[in-house]
C-alpha cells in the first residue's frame, strides 16, 4: 500500500512537469498550428540558467528560479520573432521544419558552450519530508506538485478572465477574424509563446528539483514526452495538457513500479500511437472538420 | 517537324548513363586499388554513399509524397541490424550470395516495419504523421536496446552493441546499391504511379477526387523508402562492423531530413548533392566538427527562411536533357529551341 501511494506521489511529480511543458505545446498549437519542437530546449536552457545563476554565480536559489523563468520567457519570444514570424504565410512543413532546426540549434549550442557532461545542479529548495499512510513524500514532490497546480489556475485565470486571454482564444479560433475585430495578432501570438516559454521556465526549475542535473540534450525526452502528453489530453486544449500531464507521470511511475523501467519510453510511446489511431483529438480536444 | 533532332531513344538515354556511371566505378575502383585514393577517403567515399541512399529515400516520402516522416532512422536501424544478425549467421555462405541477401533481408525486414507502421501513420496527417513515424522510431530503437532480456538469448546486445558483424561494404557494392536505388525511384517518378504520387503531394483531396488511390499510393511509397532505408542500413552495418542503438536515434532521422531539405524536397540531383556536400564537409574539416551541428541547424532554419524550397527546388538534372539542347544547337541553325524542362 505504501509503495503504491508513494509511486503516486511520484507519478504526479513528474506529471506535474509534463503538465507544465505540454501547456506550452498546446497553447502555441492551439494558436499558430506549430508543433513548437524547440519547446523542450528551452527547458534545457533554463536549467542552465539556473545552474550558472546557482552554482556558478553563487546567488540564492530564489534569484537563479526568477532568472530561469525569464530568461526562458526572452528566449521563447526571440525565437517567435527570429524563426517563426517570418513564416507566418509558409506552408505548415516548413514551419515545422524550422521548429526542428531551432530546437537542434539550442541543443548543439549548448553542447559547444556548456560541454556535453552534465552539470549537477545545487539544491534548491530543502525540508522536511511528509509521512503520509506509511510512505514517505519528498518536500521537493509537494512543492513541485503545489507550484504547479497553482501556475495552472492561475493561467486558467489568465485565459479566461482577462482581456489578454480573451485575445488569445479570439486569435486561436480564426486568426482573419481576429485582426478585423481589431485584436493585435503578432502580439497576441508573442504573448502565448512568451507564456509557454515562462511555464516551461517554472518546469525547467521543478525538473531540476527532482533529477538534479543540467544536460544538452535533457529538454528533448523530456519535451518529446510533455508532447505526448499534449496529445493524450487533445492538443490546443489547455485543460486537456493538465490531464494529460499528470495521466503520463502516474503512467510511467506504474510502469517503472512492476519492474519494467527500461521499457518506460516505450510505453509513452505506444500510447501516443494508441491515443493518435483510436481517437486522434485527444480526450479534450475539437474536432476540425477538413474544408477544401 | 514533329520529332525534333534533339530527342534521343529513350533506351539510348539509359545506355549512355549506365556507362557514365560504370566509367566512374571503374575509375575510383582503380584509383582506390592503386592506393591513389587513400583508405581515410574510401571509407569518406562509401559513407557518402551510404547517405546518398539514405536521403534519396527520405526524399521519396517527404519530396515526392509531401508527408513528414521523423522515423527514417529506426527502419535504417531495423535493415542494418536484420542484415547484421544474418550475415554474422551466414559466414559459411559464399560472399557473392551472402552479401545481396543481406541487403534484400535488411530492405525487406525493414520495408515490412515501414507496411506496419505505414498504415496506421498514412491515415493521419502532416504533424500527427510526423509525431506518430517520431514516436515508432523511438519505438524501435528501445525494443532493439531492451528486446535481449525478452527472449532470454542474445540478439542484439542491446546496449553493449552488436560486434563483429563482417565488413562486407566496399566500394562497388555501395554505388552499386546507389546506382539501382537512384534508377529505380527515378522510373517510378516518371511512371504511372510516379505521378499519382506527386498528384498527392499537390493536392490529396483533388487527387482522391480523380480517382487515385490515394491510401494504395502514400502506403507504397512510404514502404520503399523504408526498403531503401533497410539497404542503406545494410550497407552501414558491413560498412561499421559495431551497431549499437543510440547511433539510430532522433538525431540521425533529422540529420537526413536536412539533407533532404537543403538539396530540395523533390529534387533527387538535391538528395545527391547535399548527401555528399554535408557527410564530405565535416570530414574534410575536421578540426571545426563541434561546430558542425551547430552550423547545419543554423542552415536549416535560414534554408527555411529564405528558400523553402531548398537549394535546388524541384530542379532534376538530366544528362540525356542536356545532351538533347547540345544536340538541337549542332545540325541547324533554324531548328527551334529546346522548349523547357518537358521530358520530366
Amino acid at each position: 500500500m505504501s509503495t503504491v501511494i508513494s509511486q503516486i506521489f511520484n507519478g504526479l511529480q513528474s506529471g506535474s512537469v509534463y503538465a507544465l511543458v505540454a501547456l506550452g505545446y498546446s497553447m502555441v498549437y492551439g494558436i499558430i498550428m506549430l508543433l513548437n519542437f524547440a519547446h523542450g530546449d528551452i527547458i534545457m536552457v533554463g536549467a542552465y540558467v539556473a545552474w550558472i545563476m546557482i552554482a556558478k554565480a553563487g546567488l540564492p536559489p530564489a534569484v537563479g528560479v526568477v532568472a530561469a523563468v525569464v530568461g526562458c520567457t526572452l528566449l521563447g519570444i526571440t525565437i517567435e520573432k527570429v524563426a517563426y514570424a517570418p513564416l507566418r504565410k509558409s506552408p505548415r512543413l516548413s514551419l515545422l521544419i524550422t521548429a526542428i532546426g531551432i530546437s537542434f540549434f539550442l541543443e548543439n549550442l549548448a553542447q559547444l558552450v556548456m560541454g556535453a557532461g552534465a552539470k549537477s545542479m545545487p539544491e534548491i529548495v530543502s525540508g522536511p519530508g511528509l509521512s503520509f499512510a506509511g510512505a514517505n513524500i519528498s518536500f521537493v514532490a509537494m512543492v513541485t506538485i503545489v507550484v504547479a497546480v497553482i501556475s495552472m489556475v492561475l493561467l486558467t485565470i489568465l485565459v479566461q478572465r482577462t482581456k489578454m486571454g480573451k485575445a488569445m482564444r479570439a486569435v486561436s479560433e480564426d486568426m482573419d477574424s481576429a485582426r478585423l475585430m481589431g485584436i493585435s495578432v503578432n502580439r497576441t501570438i508573442s504573448f502565448t509563446f512568451a507564456l509557454g516559454s515562462a511555464l516551461a521556465g517554472i518546469g525547467a526549475v521543478l525538473y531540476s528539483c527532482a533529477y538534479p542535473q543540467a544536460s544538452p540534450t535533457m529538454g528533448s525526452m523530456l519535451g518529446l514526452k510533455a508532447f505526448v502528453a499534449a496529445v493524450l489530453g487533445g492538443i490546443g486544449s489547455i485543460p486537456g495538457a493538465m490531464i494529460g500531464g499528470f495521466a503520463i507521470g502516474l503512467l510511467e511511475a506504474f510502469v517503472s513500479a512492476v519492474g519494467l523501467s527500461v521499457w518506460k519510453e516505450g510505453a509513452v510511446f505506444a500510447i501516443l500511437i494508441l491515443v493518435l489511431l483510436i481517437k486522434p483529438t485527444g480526450i479534450m480536444g475539437r474536432v476540425i472538420t477538413e474544408k477544401v | 517537324m514533329i520529332k525534333q533532332a534533339r530527342d534521343i531513344p529513350t533506351p539510348v538515354k539509359y545506355l549512355i548513363n549506365l556507362a557514365l556511371f560504370i566509367i566512374f566505378l571503374v575509375v575510383v575502383n582503380s584509383m582506390i586499388a592503386s592506393k591513389t585514393i587513400s583508405g581515410y577517403y574510401t571509407k569518406v567515399i562509401m559513407l557518402i554513399g551510404i547517405n546518398i541512399i539514405l536521403a534519396v529515400s527520405l526524399n521519396l516520402a517527404t519530396g515526392y509524397l509531401g508527408q513528414l516522416p521523423l522515423g527514417h532512422a529506426g527502419f535504417m536501424a531495423v535493415g542494418a541490424y536484420s542484415s547484421a544478425i544474418f550475415m554474422k549467421a551466414a559466414s559459411a555462405l559464399p560472399m557473392f550470395i551472402a552479401l545481396p541477401l543481406g541487403l534484400m533481408i535488411g530492405g525487406t525486414v525493414a520495408g515490412i516495419f515501414g507496411f506496419i507502421i505505414g498504415i496506421p501513420a498514412l491515415r493521419l496527417r502532416g504533424d500527427y504523421l510526423a509525431i506518430i513515424t517520431l514516436g515508432f522510431g523511438e519505438i524501435i530503437r528501445v525494443i532493439l536496446l531492451n528486446i535481449d532480456s525478452v527472449l532470454g538469448f542474445n540478439l542484439t546486445y542491446g546496449a553493449a552493441s552488436l560486434k563483429n558483424i563482417p565488413k562486407t561494404t566496399t566500394f562497388l557494392g555501395t554505388f552499386i546499391c546507389v546506382f539501382i536505388v537512384c534508377y529505380v525511384i527515378h522510373t517510378m517518378m516518371k511512371s504511372r504511379h510516379g505521378r499519382a504520387i506527386l498528384s498527392i503531394r499537390e493536392n490529396e483531396i483533388a487527387a482522391e477526387s480523380c480517382g487515385i488511390k490515394t491510401t494504395y499510393y502514400k502506403t507504397m511509397a512510404f514502404v520503399m523508402s523504408a526498403f531503401f532505408a533497410g539497404v542503406a542500413g545494410s550497407l552501414y552495418a558491413g560498412y561499421l562492423g559495431i551497431l549499437n542503438p543510440s547511433n539510430f536515434g532522433f538525431m540521425k532521422s533529422i540529420e537526413i531530413l536536412v539533407m533532404v531539405v537543403l538539396g530540395g524536397m523533390g529534387s533527387m540531383i538535391g538528395s545527391v548533392i547535399s548527401a555528399t556536400v554535408l557527410t564530405a564537409l565535416p570530414e574534410l574539416l575536421r578540426a571545426f566538427a563541434d561546430y558542425r551541428m551547430v552550423a547545419y541547424s543554423l542552415l536549416l532554419i535560414a534554408v527555411m527562411i529564405f528558400k523553402p524550397s531548398g537549394l535546388m527546388g524541384t530542379y532534376d538534372f538530366s544528362l540525356s536533357r542536356l545532351l538533347g539542347k547540345g544536340l538541337s544547337r549542332l545540325p541547324a541553325r533554324n531548328a527551334s529551341p529546346a522548349r523547357k524542362g518537358d521530358d520530366r
